[in-house]
């Protein structure tokens, strides 16, 4: 085991993949530099220098062209490469949209099962940094709503490094919103090279009153929420998916048969977000084993406001968790 | 460039391909038999033909709308089109492209786009396979006059060119984006927006000889080949069709002098006039030609009628490469 941080690890995920598999290869604004750290460490001599390592020839600074970046990469993918674009902010996805629904998610459908498309499209959603409207989205549901791609959210470095290597080594287009208030966090990771299936969910700790299913950051700030209410009394089950597409659905239905009780915090915008999604489905599926309604603890339907002080209490943390939690189990006041 | 008789007998036999399909599809449309629309290539055979001939079999293409012609040309077998464009199970894409989204990867054609230059950057990609696996493989993107204006072209002119990437940009200027002349919306000449790009941008005045357009493509794929980038190759024809068929519209937005001079340079009988002019085949050998080439269009038909229909799960087959997604 080797403690490593989010973003190291996925530094890491990327270097054994382009160390496997000479078809590997990274694309992107100012990847040569390293400059938003995702290969790696924190300087380009830190963890390795990709550029060093892997030459020029797969190691691809691009133009501030969003759009052919898409779509180059999902041209490459259906003809032998398996490109990794890493598109910076998530805000800047959608500049490629059309790429992105139109080519890379309808290729292979469309043309009858001719094309596969493995390539990886990374994208970190920088909110809660002060960074406002134009660059801290968490536009994950507006990809879930889109069939054909596959949507990875990870909450944790050793899940960062596992996901990001299934999702290099599948063949199928997949999407990977890595939250940057994550990068820093620290965990021992297995050593060398592993695989985190998708579709499977993580059950970060369990408990009889309450599921809750929490989504990036949510998910340590669920683990927070989750101690504080332990103190009250309250025995609280987390469900990460990790995975949003395809989605873990089973994990999360047993889980609620037993709790009968469900609280989905999610740090996109509430409308048509993933928490409602999922609690489309619980309702659809497990109505009767619901004690209480679901409810959703999301980003609420606003832009995002520069100043820390409008910014901050927007996104699910451990207080409004937890205050969910209170309601579902009729136990709200008491604390 | 001299090109051995086969070759040119060839790109008869193609443009004639092209050129009795599109004829039989127009009519299959206005009976009912293709559910929706088709765009034909019909009067643009040379510029289709003369391009794709240029290119290796191994190369690739990736095209638009107006997409029977692209496969055709690269040598695409006729029956799986036909049975696309009826939406069977035979199909080239097993029913789920229809005319608009063909695509044989077989011959190296990754796709036609509905969506007005939106295949241009998979072409690109496709040239960056190219280059980075070394496979000297080459890729062509064919667009309309319509689509000089997307922005994703320019994109791709740039990276591919600051990449030099083995791939031609052919803009198949038929002078109209469906009712709209293009002159009234394109500034300049597109050709010439090439130089912006450090990339030589070529104009081929005559697109209906399928010789002209061969040369100056083969050029730039020689140069493609060669590892010296990408060009951009502005083809001037013109189709003899509606934009789509069966459209018909209020205004007559081409004047009839000018579809009656384009009318006369219909590149497939022009270019059996220079093969029996030059001696490499007689009238005989060109009647028989045809005559068998529409075999081969009434085969296909045949073999769309015999396909039988998709089974109803193929709606949510090949959504991923794994089976799952359906109904979750
Ligand atoms: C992005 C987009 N905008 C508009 C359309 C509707 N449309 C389909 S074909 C067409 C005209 C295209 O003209 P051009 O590129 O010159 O090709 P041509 O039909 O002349 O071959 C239009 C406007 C579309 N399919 N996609
Ligand atoms: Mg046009």
């Amino acid at each position: 085991m080797t403690v490593m941080s989010y973003l190291g690890a996925i530094g890491a995920a990327q270097r054994e993949a382009m160390e496997a598999d000479e078809r590997v290869i990274i694309f992107g604004e100012d990847v040569e530099a390293n400059v938003y750290g995702t290969m790696g460490g924190k300087s380009r001599a830190d963890k390795g220098d990709f550029l060093q390592m892997f030459g020029s020839n797969r190691i691809r600074n691009t133009p501030i062209s969003e759009e052919v970046m898409v779509g180059t990469a999902a041209g490459a993918a259906m003809t032998g490469l398996r490109p990794i674009v890493d598109l910076s902010y998530s805000t800047f996805l959608y500049m490629a949209m059309d790429q992105f629904v139109n080519q890379v998610a309808k290729s292979r459908y469309m043309f009858g099962g001719q094309a596969s498309l493995p390539v990886v499209f990374r994208s970190a959603m920088f909110y809660g940094l002060s960074t406002a409207a134009h660059h801290s989205d968490r536009p994950y549901p507006m990809f879930m709503n889109v069939p054909g791609l596959k949507i990875m959210a990870p909450a944790s470095p050793t899940d960062a490094k596992g996901l990001l290597r299934t999702a290099i080594d599948m063949d199928d287009p997949v999407m990977s919103f890595e939250a940057c208030m994550l990068w820093g966090m620290k965990e021992e990771v297995e050593d060398g090279a592993f695989h985190i299936p998708f579709g499977v969910a993580r059950t970060v700790r369990t408990g009889n009153d309450v599921t809750i299913v929490a989504i990036s950051s949510a998910v340590p700030a669920a683990v927070q929420a989750a101690s504080r209410l332990e103190a009250e009394g309250i025995s609280v089950e987390i469900i990460d998916p990790r995975t949003l597409v395809p989605f873990d659905w089973e994990t999360v239905l047993n889980s609620v048969a037993r709790t009968g009780r469900l609280v989905v915090a999610d740090p996109a915008n509430r409308t048509c977000g993933a928490a409602a999604e999922v609690s489309a489905v619980v309702a659809e599926k497990a109505f009767d084993s619901l004690k209480a309604p679901i409810m959703r603890v999301t980003t609420p339907d606003t832009h995002i406001p520069f100043s820390p002080v409008l910014e901050k209490p927007l996104y699910p943390n451990a207080d409004t968790i937890a205050e969910a939690v209170r309601k579902v189990t009729g136990t709200s006041g008491r604390a | 460039m001299t090109l051995a008789n086969d070759t040119l007998l060839e790109m008869q036999r193609r443009m004639l391909r092209i050129r009795y399909f599109d004829e039989r599809a127009s009519k299959m449309v206005k009976r009912g038999e293709i559910p929706g629309t088709v765009h034909t290539s019909i009067g643009q055979e040379a510029q289709v033909v003369g391009a794709c001939m240029a290119l290796g079999d191994g190369d690739y293409m990736t095209g638009n709308h107006r997409s029977h012609g692209h496969p055709i040309g690269k040598g695409a077998a006729l029956g799986p089109l036909m049975a696309e464009l009826v939406g069977k199970a035979w199909g080239v894409c097993e029913g789920k492209g229809g005319s608009m989204h063909l695509a044989d990867f077989k011959v190296g054609s990754l796709g036609e786009s509905g969506i007005v230059g939106s295949s241009i950057p998979i072409a690109t990609g496709a040239a960056l396979s190219s280059k980075v696996l070394g496979t000297g493989k080459v890729s062509l993107a064919f667009f309309g006059d319509g689509a000089a204006n997307q922005g994703c072209l320019y994109e791709a002119m740039n990276l591919a060119s600051v990449w030099k990437l083995p791939i031609v940009f052919l803009c198949e200027n038929n002078q109209y984006a469906l009712s709209t002349p293009a002159h009234t919306v394109t500034a300049g000449v597109v050709a010439e927006r090439a130089h912006g790009f450090g990339m030589p941008g070529l104009r081929v005045e005559d697109g209906q000889s399928v010789l002209t357009v061969h040369d100056a493509v083969r050029e730039a794929v020689d140069r493609a080949r060669a590892g010296k980038g990408p060009t951009l190759v502005e083809v001037l024809t013109y189709r003899f069709n509606e934009h789509s068929e069966g459209l018909r519209l209020a205004v007559d937005y081409r004047n009839a002098a000018e579809k009656e001079a384009w009318l006369k340079r219909d590149p497939v009988k022009m270019f059996r006039s220079y093969l029996e002019e030059q001696g490499i085949a007689d009238a005989a050998m060109l009647t028989a030609m045809e005559a068998e080439i529409m075999a081969e269009v009434d085969a296909a038909v045949q073999f769309a009628e015999e396909s039988p229909f998709p089974e109803p799960s193929v709606a949510f087959k090949d959504i991923y490469t794994e089976p799952f997604g359906a109904g979750q």
